[in-house]
């Protein structure tokens, strides 16, 4: 999932401190389960701007709504109603969010309250982890289900480098080094023969060097 | 036990400290509460194992918010104690009701005269 964290409330005061009432929208997808900006957290951010305008003799209105996803066009329709009296929306969502509700409601000043950080996931109850670097040809079937392009420093396919050491990189002893975890599952799979292999230089043009990406299902395509 | 506390504390009922929300906070003090203590048991005592230890790290993080937003956060507050510490629950409400006093009512409220709520 996307993994955002909220940005400072000072932060986000500053950009709606012009407006009198404002939307919040939290969604309902992966910033809920990341507790960055779900129901819960949406209707916390408006609680604490509400006390913060207050406290400056500036009240201001807030009106919440979470949606199922921001990513979708379906799942914002919702919102038309509700925005028509209001200066602001405040997307709680990812960066795909905030760009669905600006697309959307041309009209809205439309900011975000979050950083959106990475693709990964939980390591333990509010820890999550970076896992996946969206380079757009996966070859986790090479290293034994482990990351090389985004749990590697240098994201390179045959590691490890010099600077491994003690199963650690170098550019912490608290980072591991994702070639020494894929060593040792390799090993532990019986196909330690399989990183002798050299893989040749990745094939970035379907990763980021054209632009953003579209993924196309023509079999489900309406009309 | 006939022990006196402050008339001004409103007590709500909730079935664990572990299940004190943020919002339950912030919204007394937008309602125009002067502070808020939250009462959980004893650590280590918890029927659920861990909700007390949750509802301060809860409380805990309400403060962060409060100190962020210059609303101060030590208007907030978790206590530990048990269902058989009457003497220590009218020690807290004053302990909290004397720090309250020293900062004066909620900053959110126009009267400037406005009674102190908590909430346990």
């Amino acid at each position: 999932m996307i993994i955002a964290q909220q940005k400072p409330v000072k932060d986000i005061a500053a950009m709606i401190s012009d407006c009198n009432k404002v939307l919040f929208v939290g969604c309902a997808g992966c910033v809920t389960v990341c507790l960055a900006g779900g129901e819960k957290e949406t209707e916390i951010l408006a609680s604490s701007l509400r006390i913060m305008r207050k406290l400056e003799h500036k009240p201001i209105e807030t009106v919440t709504f979470t949606a199922t996803r921001q990513c979708d066009p379906e799942y914002i329709v919702a919102l038309d109603n509700m925005v028509q009296e209001v200066d602001a929306i405040v997307s709680l969502a990812c960066g795909v969010g905030v760009q669905y509700l600006a697309e959307r409601f041309k009209d809205k000043w439309v900011v975000p309250a979050l950083d959106t950080k990475f693709i990964g996931g939980a390591t333990e109850h509010g820890v999550w982890e970076e896992k996946c670097g969206l380079c757009g040809d996966c070859v986790l079937h090479l290293t034994g289900g482990i990351c090389p392009i985004i749990r590697c420093s240098k994201s390179i396919l045959n590691g490890p480098c010099g600077g491994s050491q003690y199963g650690k990189c170098e550019i912490s002893k608290d980072v591991d080094c994702a070639w020494q975890l894929i060593y040792d599952r390799m090993t532990a799979l019986g196909k330690l023969d399989k990183l002798m292999e050299i893989q040749p230089p990745k094939d970035w043009t379907k990763s980021r060097d054209g632009g953003p990406r579209r993924a196309v299902r023509e079999d489900v395509m309406i009309g | 036990m006939r022990l006196q506390y402050a008339s001004n504390v409103r007590i709500v009922e909730m079935p664990c400290s572990g299940t004190i929300d943020h919002r339950v906070i912030l919204h007394a003090f937008e309602d125009g509460a002067d502070g808020v203590f939250v009462a959980g048991c004893m650590e280590g005592d918890c029927h659920f194992l861990k909700g007390n230890i949750r509802g301060k790290k809860r409380v805990n993080h309400v403060k962060q918010i409060l100190d962020e937003i210059g609303f101060g956060g030590e208007r907030v507050e978790f206590f530990n104690l048990s269902a058989a510490q009457g003497q220590r629950f009218a020690e807290i409400v004053k302990e909290m009701t004397e720090r309250i006093m020293k900062l004066g009512p909620n900053p959110l409220t126009s009267n400037p005269d406005g009674k102190e709520g908590g909430i346990a």
